[in-house]
């Protein structure tokens, strides 16, 4: 077992992580800079995208490519319309008082993992990836002849894997891109920097806000979509999406995207390499140390900013 | 005009402001004098809606503003400056002033006449809100509400902590606003600022209606102010 070619696969396996949990983490973390609500259903959300991409590529059937398609573009819609009305029936309800809201999706991380047990079923079900095929990374093939070593198992990556990493950056171009450059984005972050005044100034809060929340669900359903070929669909997937998202975004500084993106780039492909030399556990117990010492050393993030 | 008849409001179960009344012409400055916690602040939040009314009637030339909704309330014509400026962190010079443009959908013509009362943002557009001096920031968050194209304007405490030639910038914008019809109501804790300025002053105390008076009045007789504010 050389070390070379096993670092490699693992930072990619790792970067696949780190995609998704990028897109998972940049939704959680958008609700919180926005609305300052801390969403703990935000994980069902990644699993209900995942849960309906499967009964999308059922209904579509035919090439796979077609089910997975409908899939990347219905899955984030539904969920985010879902989270959208949440918002608005629960949240707005509830004034978005910082710990109602904490236990108000507590109610609702049950009630939608308790509905989807009962009508998807506790079987974890796959979505055919749409397209297979495997790319050989050219440094193994330089390493084989070097050594004459057979083909070993798994030197070479899917280019599915390398769709999901790229798809994952291409998506989180466009959020940012859109905070950045949209009217729409204008009046998210001034939402964000100061509620009042954004009232004050005619921006119509309670719609930025269902808007954001719907966002973000629907980027973690987003998320989910990709992972789906590779992971299957389940009922409790959405509890360690959960878990690392906040690490990420504890770590990368609360409501700041770019310190969320670049957090989960760190802990996705440490992730995968400690996951593939040491093991899976030891990886989330150095995250979960790393968040303890952000914690205390720079509690508002690596990236965030204080505010007063 | 911009009227409030028998406004009660507050923060939650605590009742701030009991049975206020104030009218404020077009044209006219009408300051608000009171001591600290008399519900100056809450006054300006109220008519913007921030702070709910529990009872009482607000309107802008007659048009009903207590029962919109808070982001209804600056498209009626509000322009609100708050204590400590409170703009948009994050944000660039230019886009605070958008916001404050898409109230009434306004374009460059009304930027451009904005900016013309501040030249000093012109040449500050792209800098983030924040670095702006304090001087600077007042002006912005001036800027923002004027580019609401208000009909009525309020401006919580705009000269506080600001260095003598802001403050007269500042003035001299608020007396043009005047002379364009505006009705602005101003609270002030310099009473001498106020009186330079205010065509006539209203006390607040204890969340109530106090006496209202030509502020000419009061520049003869400095005593009133010392027995609401008194020092």
């Amino acid at each position: 077992m050389e070390f070379g070619p096993h670092l490699i696969l693992a930072t990619l396996e790792g970067a696949v992580t780190a995609a998704v949990l990028a897109l998972t983490a940049v939704g959680l973390s958008l609700v919180f800079g926005v609305m300052r609500v801390v969403n703990i259903a935000h994980g069902e959300f990644y699993m209900l995208g995942a849960v309906i991409a499967w009964y999308v590529a059922q209904m579509v059937g035919g090439h796979p490519a077609l089910g997975f398609v409908a899939a990347l573009v219905i899955a984030p819609l539904v969920v985010g319309a879902l989270a959208a009305a949440a918002d608005v029936t629960i949240l707005k309800r509830i004034e978005y008082d910082p710990e109602r809201t904490i236990v108000a999706t507590i109610g609702l991380l049950y009630i939608i993992q308790q509905l989807t047990l009962m009508t998807y079923g506790p079987e974890a079900r796959p979505v055919e990836a749409p397209f297979g095929g495997r790319v050989e990374l050219p440094w193994f093939d330089w390493f084989k002849t070097l050594f004459g070593m057979a083909q070993p198992w798994g030197w070479s990556i899917t280019s599915y894997k390398l769709f999901v990493i790229f798809a994952a950056g291409a998506v989180l171009c466009g959020v940012w891109a859109m905070m950045a450059r949209t009217r729409i984005g204008l009046l998210m972050r001034a939402t964000q920097a100061d509620r009042d005044m954004a009232l004050a100034f005619g921006i119509p809060v309670e719609r930025v806000y269902a808007l954001v929340f719907g966002i973000g669900a629907g980027l973690a359903a987003l998320g989910a979509v990709l992972i789906v070929p590779i992971q299957q669909a389940h009922y409790l997937m959405g509890v360690e999406p959960l878990l690392l998202a906040f690490i990420v975004v504890i770590i990368g500084g609360l409501g700041s995207l770019p310190g969320t993106v670049l957090a989960a780039l760190f802990i996705g492909l440490s992730d995968g390499i400690i996951s593939v030399f040491f093991s899976p556990t030891l990886a989330k117990i150095l995250a979960t140390l790393l968040v303890g010492l952000v914690l205390v050393f720079r509690p508002q993030g690596l990236f965030g900013t204080r505010t007063a | 005009m911009l009227e409030l008849d028998a406004v009660n409001s507050g923060y939650g179960a605590a009742q701030v402001l009991r049975d206020l009344s104030l009218r404020v012409e077009a044209g006219e400055i009408l300051c608000l004098l009171g001591r600290n916690g008399a519900g100056k602040t809450t006054t300006m939040q109220t008519i913007m809606g921030l702070l709910p009314l529990m009872s009482g009637r607000i309107t802008l030339d007659g048009q009903d503003i207590g029962s919109l909704p808070p982001h209804e309330v600056p498209r009626a014509g509000i322009g609100y400056i708050p204590q400590g400026r409170r703009l948009f962190a994050g944000l660039s010079v230019a886009q605070n002033l958008e916001i404050g443009l898409q109230v009434p959908g306004a374009g460059k013509e009304v930027l451009d006449e904005v900016l013309d009362l501040f030249p000093r943002l012109r040449e500050r557009m792209d800098q983030p809100a924040q670095t702006l001096s304090g001087g600077e920031q007042q002006m912005l968050a001036t800027a923002r509400a004027l580019c609401i194209q208000p009909k009525a304007l309020l401006l919580d405490e705009p000269t506080e902590g600001l260095q003598p030639s802001m403050i007269e910038a500042i003035r001299q914008v608020i007396v043009r606003m005047r002379a364009q019809g505006v009705a602005i109501l101003l609270v002030e804790q310099r009473v001498d600022a106020v009186l330079s300025v205010a065509d006539r002053v209203a006390f607040i105390e204890n969340g109530r209606n106090g006496e209202v008076l030509s502020a000419e009045a009061l520049r003869q007789d400095h005593s009133i102010v010392d027995r609401y504010v008194g020092v």
